[in-house]
């Protein structure tokens, strides 16, 4: 069987638009290091289930590859690392938000 | 320009009510996601990455100060102070949030705007020469018919639903600066033998992942066809466009696999049954469409003040020479504002910016302004007296950058900074483009040299058409930019072709410079342009600028 990379559960809030990542006590969280570190494939469609029928909250869930850190999961794809940031040709988003 | 009557008014204030009851229902959950998606898109509503995003329509680039200031005042209002021109002449807002686009729509039907049909597979926003109605070279202004094509595409019952979206363009002009060949439909006026106008009608052209030119399929088309005709080929379109596939449902690909003689053949025929139809109606507001875009009364003063600092002001000389073009009218001149100031995001102009635009427009432009598909702004019609003032005031507001149609004067998508499709940005590597070659002092002297950039294959940048075209892809996890070379999106329109194996982010500014180092070297003369240079030479001489190493390999 295929190794299964760790994942993360993101997501963008429905009214904001924000990024948001989902925790294991099944909150959104703005934060990727407060995301659930998922490492074991069955798991992860449980909790993409679970964060999709959210319809109200969040917007177009899907599982994002993710790696253990320090602070807790961090981004492997520079895609969800831009995520987690917001645009480089300004100071806008969680960079600006977060902080 | 064109106002909206009671008609336009009551339909975009009908479609405004109608969308807050949606997001109304999105909100309290009576509406699920893939119920609303479609219904957003529909008003121009898109998610991307880190938000939702707000598309206007700026109909064939056509603004008036009282319009730019609304746009101004919805930027500090619900989003960042800012907005994005985009090479299809429409603003992208970046920051919206959902339950305040409602208002954000509000606030455009007070100045007769909207983001209708700026998304989805529907005929899009028309687009059209920025030099409309000034242009020396112009048969005839171009935004009547543009106008006119709006009005019918607008909601029209049987076109919301295409295989795909659908782009159109029309110039009035030989010189094409509205791209047309790289258009669903293209439409270019000439004259015929009988010295008559008409359109000559480009079909098929696109970039995207299958890049392509338009081919002519009809080259008189009286003005008076010109609605039964567009809907003669939107309705072949309809009933063959491929539906199973949506890499291969855009007009390009059904043309490409029907054949031109044949959709030359059933456009035709359809036209045959559907001319009838237009009892003269059409021509009727075509008339009174006119007449919203009669010419502004030009004032006939001295232009001794332009000589005077033309001579004098070595800053004023430089910004005239790149940034002005030759108005019909010889005492004036149309303006290109320049949204490239060097290191900043291309397109991107602050709400104070846009307010500084509007008055001078109202100041010294005759109430117009235009978005160029190059994602600059233009005062089509400023009296070369006003043109210092002019000048100073748009120094002031960081608006003064001399730039335009060289090398910094870059087209750029929102890229990965922004879109939720990109496979790598496209901002950073235009402001680091810029950025160099302001500090080498380089790029008057490399002269007028086209560079696009996308962030993905969709090619929104315009990649495929740009002297050198950048398109950004996700190699194995780590961006990666392939260069294309000698691509041209005028009346001479080329697909660039592709130089070789891509570079990674920190090398692609390198890169670019060795080939432009290349075309310094190889240029017969400051007069031969990138873009003949490179006609002439072919790709050898800059695939060796570019991959250096590999030309030592070959040579030990
Ligand atoms: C949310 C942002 C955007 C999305 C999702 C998007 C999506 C797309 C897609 C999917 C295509 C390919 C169509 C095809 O090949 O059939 C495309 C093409 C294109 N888009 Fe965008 N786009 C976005 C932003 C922009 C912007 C900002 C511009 C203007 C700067 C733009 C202008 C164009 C142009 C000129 C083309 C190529 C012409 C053609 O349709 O063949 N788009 N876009
Ligand atoms: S080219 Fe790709 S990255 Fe750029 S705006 Fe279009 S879809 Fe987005």
């Amino acid at each position: 069987m295929a190794r299964f990379t760790p994942k993360v559960v993101t997501a963008n809030a429905l009214l904001e638009g924000d990024v948001v990542y989902l925790t294991a006590d099944n909150r959104w969280s703005r934060v990727h290091e407060e995301a659930e570190l998922i490492t074991e494939a069955e798991y992860g469609d449980q909790r993409l289930a679970f964060a999709a029928a959210q319809k109200n909250v969040i917007v177009g869930a899907y599982l994002a590859d993710a790696k253990a850190g320090q602070n807790g999961p961090e981004p492997t794809h520079f895609r969800e690392v831009f995520r987690t940031r917001g645009p480089s040709n300004y100071f806008h988003g969680k960079q600006a938000e977060l902080n | 320009m064109y106002s909206y009557n009671e008609f336009d008014e009551a339909f975009v204030r009908a479609r405004v009510a109608q969308f807050t009851h949606q997001v109304e229902r999105r909100i309290d959950g009576s509406l699920t996601e893939e119920e609303f998606r479609p219904l957003r898109l529909m008003n121009g509503l898109y998610l991307q990455l880190h938000a939702y995003m707000l598309r206007v329509a700026i109909p064939y680039g056509t603004l008036n100060p009282h319009q730019m200031r609304q746009l101004a005042f919805i930027a500090d209002s619900w989003d960042k102070g800012y907005g994005h021109f985009t090479t299809r002449q429409n603003i992208q807002f970046n920051w919206p949030k959902l339950p305040d686009v409602p208002k954000m729509l509000s606030a455009l039907a007070d100045v007769g705007m909207h983001a209708i049909q700026t998304s989805g597979n529907c005929v899009r926003n028309v687009t059209s020469d920025h030099f409309a109605g000034a242009a020396v070279d112009e048969i005839e202004d171009p935004r009547p018919y543009a106008e006119l094509l709006r009005q019918w595409s607008t909601d029209h019952p049987e076109f919301q639903f295409l295989p795909r979206k659908f782009k159109i363009a029309i110039t009035g002009a030989p010189n094409d600066r509205a791209v047309t060949k790289a258009h669903d439909i293209g439409l270019r006026m000439v004259k015929n033998a009988a010295g008559e106008t008409g359109f000559e009608v480009i079909v098929g052209g696109g970039l995207g992942r299958t890049p392509m030119v338009g081919m002519v399929v009809r080259e008189f088309l009286p003005i008076e066809d010109l609605l039964p005709y567009v809907e003669a080929v939107l309705s072949v379109y309809n009933t063959l466009g491929r539906r199973d596939n949506k890499y291969k449902a855009r007009i390009k690909i059904t043309l490409h696999e029907t054949g031109k003689e044949e959709i030359s053949r059933m456009v035709e025929e359809r036209f045959a049954e559907l001319r009838p139809l237009f009892g003269g109606n059409d021509q009727k507001l075509l008339a009174d469409i006119r007449e919203a875009f009669a010419t502004p009364a030009f004032r006939n003063a001295p232009t001794d003040a332009y000589d005077a600092f033309y001579k004098a002001d070595p800053v004023f000389r430089a910004w005239a020479d790149t940034n002005l073009t030759q108005h019909r009218n010889d005492q004036y001149a149309i303006v290109t504002i320049s949204l490239k100031a060097h290191g900043q995001t291309p397109g991107d102009a602050t709400s104070d910016q846009m307010r500084v635009m509007a008055d001078l427009a109202e100041t010294y432009g005759h109430n117009e302004l235009r978005i160029s598909h190059e994602q600059n702004v233009i005062l089509p019609h400023v009296h070369k007296g006003d043109l210092p003032a002019v000048h100073a005031a748009l120094v002031k507001a960081g608006l003064g950058t001399a730039n335009v149609g060289l090398i910094s004067d870059i087209i750029a998508c929102p890229g990965m900074d922004y879109c939720a499709l990109a496979t790598a940005r496209s901002i950073p590597v235009a402001q680091e483009i810029a950025t160099r070659f302001d500090a080498l002092k380089l790029e008057h002297d490399i002269g007028p040299l086209k560079i696009k950039i996308s962030g993905c294959i969709n090619a929104c940048g315009h990649h495929h058409v740009g002297h050198i075209g950048i398109l950004g892809l996700d190699r194995a996890g780590v961006e990666n930019y392939q260069i294309t070379l000698g691509g041209d999106g005028t009346e001479t329109a080329v697909i660039g072709e592709r130089a070789g194996p891509g570079f990674a982010y920190d090398e692609i500014v390198p890169a670019i410079e060795r080939l432009v180092q290349a075309y310094l070297e190889h240029r017969e003369g400051p007069e031969e342009t990138f873009l003949e240079a490179y006609r002439r030479l072919g790709l050898q001489p800059f695939k060796a600028a570019l991959y250096p190493a590999e030309g030592n390999k070959d040579a030990a």
